[in-house]
């Protein structure tokens, strides 16, 4: 680990103004990430901006009737909220499949949006990755790549995102509220947040520097039956080799798909509005749904399995809504 | 007092945290931090190393290369293993991913951590052969293993029973690279004063290690002390030393400054060994109603030239079937990888996996019951040594095993049974473990005012020791265990075997009883006809003003007519039943039932904890475990524990573990044998037979994960 500075402002705009007074200065939250990638100088920081003091710690009601939580309120805080296990399932079961009770205790909001790829050339310094040394090349292509994307990945890069709660929220149409260190704030829709790898792997939002998370808000419920199925190789601490969020409504034993997010498969959450029209006010199918999600899909040498998992694990999904509704 | 399951008596330390292991020992001082830089390729030369920056940076005291590192002992190849001298830093060249270039000592583990991020070390690399399938044609065959026993056995015509039949399998198993991965990683604290090396070392073993290290460095054994008082957890990969412990001693030296090194658990990876990947062709013949009439293995695994580990996976049916054809074979193919080393159950884990697969296939064949076809071929007599196989409960093991799991309801057809999303299936498996003896001492002292202390270097690695060796003692003297004070893994007390291969509690048990015996024998002797040998501790305070001592010796397995007039071995029979998510592949165990006959039990407790851990490393084995190597780079690519997957406690319901009321007297005179290693015995297969009763497909390339599954699986409703 580099040595670094250290410091604790009280506020957001404290906090966002601070990081761009140092150059190299990144935002800590809950650390499960950050420390991590620090200690294998994956990360160097030059100046850590705790964040752990300027508030935002709350789940509060918005005036549109959806609810704004705060980038400091922790996973297992956000998965336990009487308000979004009643309406807004799909969030609180992503995130109670992710990672461990201790991880989730430390992890925040804004942190779980913004972790890191869990590539492990990404973690191994003496490998290629141009996503932690731009240029270098990328170690996943051509080899071990059984749990990388298929999905809007580049010559670059086939790394995933890692997050459970950001396919969740993609689904619910979240939106990210920022402060610049201008002090100007931002709302920027989820689907905008993350950007796919192309030929800059090593940026990986919208975000400008020092520009902080301060909230996510959720529009109003949505209703329906809201699932996340996360297929994976051991029973918990984990991370998805395909995940699928969906909301659905039931009528008459039809399943009617709402909204419909996958995890494992790219650099972001993935969600394809197009396959949503398409079998609107139909009674889903699995293979009409993934035809079109599928459309462009590009497997690396280990990870073609996952063509037939998304459809399989999807069809099992829309099987689980609608046996859940019958219940 | 011998089988209670009594408490550790160790566990107060532990859970107060007053048990201090190595890394955390305060004996020596404020210490330095070492930390290791490894090399950044597979194979090739160090082109240029510049120490400029890392020595100019905060706090480092000292920086190591090939270039001024001190003169040290070569590598020798002895047969002992465990006390081979290991220089470190020796010259220019690399044989594998990760070996140490630098180290760096500094003030604080951060500062010599982010020095050694600054040695600028560039490389010449060469191409090497890092996949064991593409140079399997390399493989050449071996006529001893690394623990003495014959590479190859042929007895009769294989090929001739293969060609007659009726029934045979022929068929590959692969399995893949395991670490051991103890809780605790590998750590040592070096104080050199007064022209003597202590170290704090977390090590398997004492007296071995002790040579290594002094031969290293180029001391004799009696200038060097080890002390492993606590050792969390080793699973083979403490046995040996390793460039943490070397390190540390030589820097020590140089600054005349206790140093201390911790690998990190990248490093736990790259610089202790691991179990080999192998290859296994396993050949069965049978008569049509499931008699074996000839049984093969052969196996081909990775090794490497500077230190071969030959372990002996295709020994596991030498001992376990009756069959007149057989051949066992062992290869090795040279890979630019480093060492492999024992892993909990070398040779059984994988040979058994593959085996025990092997023989679930042809019970389908057969279509007969698993557990007939076992009894069918089960032996007294040793089918390959021709001696009696003592205390040979392997039948007693099936039965009690498939009555306790419900065996009779199991599906008959694989992929029969469904419920709700889930294709459920039985398997099961046996399991067999050499049964080993080494030479161990033990001292036992009894105080005039009643205190007994119990000595011997044979560490605790967490499996409770220092408690069995309070029972033994106890037991021995007619006291209570808590007049017993138990001192174990110092080099000043009596050598011993070490804490591997199953073997600590029997080797420690019988040296304890043997020095008690002598105690009484004592007591006897000067008490005459006044002994009052109920209250042992009375006549001591009586006769011996300054108190009474003596050794117990156990003999090595050479010397001992038990190993040559029986064939000594632990046996278990595992069966398991597991549900296979039908849509996604997602396999998870549901139950599992072990039973097992090990010899007498010393504590309940303990061996359950031993045996109920080995079921879970046998699980990890069938659907998780694996450690990858890049081909093009011959790095390990999984090389931390949230990639490298072993079984978390959502994997693992609730799992029973049974031990036969045992008592071994051909083992020695305690009957006690050893439990370190059976649950890892045949388990593995156990869940993978299960696996391909759920769904009917088999997975021969373990670990089975689901992407190996899904193309088998029943198609399903995708479309409107
Ligand atoms: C072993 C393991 C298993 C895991 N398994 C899973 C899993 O299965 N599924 C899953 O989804 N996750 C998993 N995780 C990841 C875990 O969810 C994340 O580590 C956690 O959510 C990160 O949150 P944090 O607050 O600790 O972030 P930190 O580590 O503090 O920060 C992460 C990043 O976010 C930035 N940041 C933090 N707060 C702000 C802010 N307010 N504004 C702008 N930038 C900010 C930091 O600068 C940093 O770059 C796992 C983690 C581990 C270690
Ligand atoms: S996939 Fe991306 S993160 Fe992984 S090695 Fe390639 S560039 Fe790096």
């Amino acid at each position: 680990m580099k040595a670094f500075t250290y410091e604790r402002p009280g506020s957001a705009a404290e906090a966002a103004a601070a990081a761009v007074r140092t150059p190299g200065a990144k935002f800590i939250a809950g650390g499960t990430n950050l420390l991590d990638l620090m200690k294998l100088q994956i990360e160097t920081p030059t100046h850590l901006v705790d964040v752990n003091n300027i508030g935002l710690d709350r789940i509060e009601p918005t005036d549109q009737g959806g609810l704004r939580i705060g980038a400091l309120v922790r996973n297992t805080d956000l998965a336990a909220d009487p308000r979004i296990r009643r309406d807004y399932g799909v969030l609180s079961r992503a995130i109670v499949s992710g990672a461990s009770g201790q991880l989730r205790n430390k992890a925040t909001t804004a942190g779980n949006l913004l972790q890191r790829t869990r590539c492990p050339y990404f973690y191994d310094t003496d490998m290629p990755c141009n996503k932690r040394a731009p240029g270098s090349g990328c170690a996943a292509i051509g080899g071990l790549n059984a749990n990388h994307a298929i999905l809007g990945a580049s010559e670059a890069c086939i790394a995933t995102h890692p997050s459970d709660m950001a396919v969740a929220m993609r689904a619910l149409d979240a939106n990210v509220e920022t402060v610049a260190p201008s002090g100007a704030s931002r709302s920027i829709p989820i689907a905008d947040l993350h950007r796919l790898p192309g030929k800059t792997p090593h940026v990986e939002t919208m975000l400008e520097p020092g520009e902080l998370i301060a909230a996510v808000t959720l529009p109003k419920p949505r209703g329906g039956v809201q699932l996340y199925r996360k297929v994976r190789e051991r029973a918990s601490y984990a991370f998805a080799t395909v995940s699928v969020a969906l909301i659905a409504k039931i009528e008459e034993g039809r399943v009617t798909v709402d909204r419909l997010a996958f995890g494992g498969l790219a650099h972001k959450p993935w969600r394809v509005e197009q396959a949503e029209r398409a079998v609107a006010g139909s009674d889903a199918a699995a293979d009409s749904i993934a035809d079109i999600v599928l459309a462009g899909a590009r497997p690396a040498e280990q990870n073609a399995y996952k063509l037939p998992l998304v459809r399989r694990t999807l069809s099992a999904t829309l099987e689980h809504a609608r046996e859940g509704a019958s219940r | 007092m011998i089988g209670a399951g009594i408490n550790r008596i160790d566990g107060p330390l532990k859970v107060t945290g007053r048990a201090a292991y190595s890394y955390e020992r305060q004996d020596a001082g404020q210490p330095f931090y070492g930390f290791i830089r490894g090399a950044a390729i597979g194979k090739g030369k160090i082109a240029g190393i510049d120490t400029a920056e890392a020595e100019a940076a905060p706090g480092v005291r000292l920086v190591l290369t090939h270039r001024n590192v001190p003169k040290q002992g070569a590598f020798v190849n002895k047969p002992t293993i465990f006390d081979r001298p290991h220089p470190q830093l020796t010259s220019d060249r690399i044989e594998y991913f990760g070996e140490p270039v630098a180290f760096v000592v500094a003030d604080t583990f951060e500062r010599a951590r982010a020095a050694a991020a600054l040695v600028k070390v560039t490389y010449a690399r060469e191409d090497g052969a890092f996949d064991l399938a593409n140079h399997a044609d390399r493989a050449e065959p071996q006529a001893t293993l690394s623990i003495g026993l014959p590479g190859e056995t042929r007895f009769g015509d294989l090929e001739a029973a293969m060609s007659a039949g009726p029934v045979t399998i022929d068929q590959t198993y692969t399995t893949p690279y395991h670490f051991s991965q103890p809780m605790e990683p590998h750590a040592c604290l070096a104080d050199w004063r007064d022209d003597h090396l202590t170290v704090y070392l977390a090590t398997q073993t004492v007296a071995q290690n002790r040579i290594a290290l002094a031969e290293t460095l180029g001391l004799a054994a009696d200038q060097v002390t080890v002390d492993a008082a606590f050792v969390g957890g080793g699973f083979g990969s403490k046995l040996y030393l390793h460039a943490e412990a070397v390190l540390a001693a030589l820097a020590a030296r140089e600054l005349a400054h206790p140093v201390k090194v911790a690998l990190t658990r990248r490093q736990v990876f790259t610089l202790t060994g691991h179990r080999p990947e192998m290859i296994h062709r396993v050949r069965l013949a049978a008569t049509s109603d499931g008699q074996l009439t000839g049984l093969g293995h052969d196996v081909n695994l990775q090794a490497a030239v500077a230190e071969p580990w030959i372990e002996q996976a295709a020994t596991v049916a030498r001992s376990l079937y009756a069959a007149p054809n057989r051949l066992t074979r062992h290869s090795i193919t040279n890979l630019d990888l480093k060492a492999a080393e024992a892993v909990r159950g070398p040779g059984e884990l994988p040979g058994l996996l593959a085996f025990e697969t092997a023989m679930d296939e042809l019970a389908n064949a057969l279509d007969v019951d698993p557990v007939e076809l076992r009894l069918k071929n089960d032996t007294a007599i040793d089918p390959e040594l021709g001696v009696p196989l003592n205390g040979r409960r392997l039948a007693d093991c099936l039965r009690e095993g498939a009555k306790r799991f419900g065996w009779g309801q199991r599906p008959k057809t694989p992929g029969s049974r469904r419920e709700g999303d889930h294709l459920v299936g039985y398997g099961m498996a046996v399991g067999i473990r050499m049964h080993f003896q080494g030479a161990t001492g033990a001292v036992v002292r009894i105080d005039p005012d009643g205190r007994v202390i119990v000595r011997s270097d044979t560490p605790d690695i967490g499996t409770g020791t220092y408690t069995i060796a309070g029972q033994i003692a106890a037991e021995a003297l007619g006291i209570g265990v808590n007049r017993v004070t138990v001192q174990l893994a110092h080099s000043d007390f009596p050598p011993s075997a070490g804490a591997g291969g199953s073997w600590g509690a029997s080797n420690l048990s019988i040296a304890i009883d043997l020095a008690c015996q002598k105690i009484r024998n004592k007591i006897v002797e000067a008490a005459g006809p006044g002994a009052a040998p109920n209250d042992i501790l009375a006549d001591v305070g009586r006769w011996f003003p300054e108190g009474v001592e003596a050794t117990g010796q156990t003999i090595g397995q050479a010397d001992d007519p038990n190993f040559k007039n029986y064939s000594q071995n632990t046996y278990g029979a595992a069966f398991a039943e597991v549900a296979v998510d039908i849509a996604t592949g997602e396999v998870r165990l549901r139950r599992m039932t072990g039973v097992f006959a090990a010899g007498r039990i010393i504590n309940a407790k303990t061996a359950r904890s031993q045996l109920m851990g080995g079921m879970i490393w046998g699980v990890s084995s069938a659907l998780h475990e694996a450690a990858h190597v890049d081909p093009r780079h011959g790095n390990w690519v999984n090389g931390d524990l949230a990639e490298y997957l072993m079984p978390v406690h959502a994997d693992i319901p609730a799992i029973e573990t049974v031990l036969l009321d045992d008592y071994d007297e051909h083992a020695n005179h305690l009957g006690i044998k050893g439990v370190g290693e059976l649950g890892v015995c045949g388990t593995g297969a156990a869940v993978s037979n299960a696996v391909f009763n759920a769904t009917g497909i088999r997975v021969r390339d373990f670990p089975i994960t689901l992407s190996k599954l899904l193309s088998g699986l029943p198609p399903m409703r995708t479309a409107a």
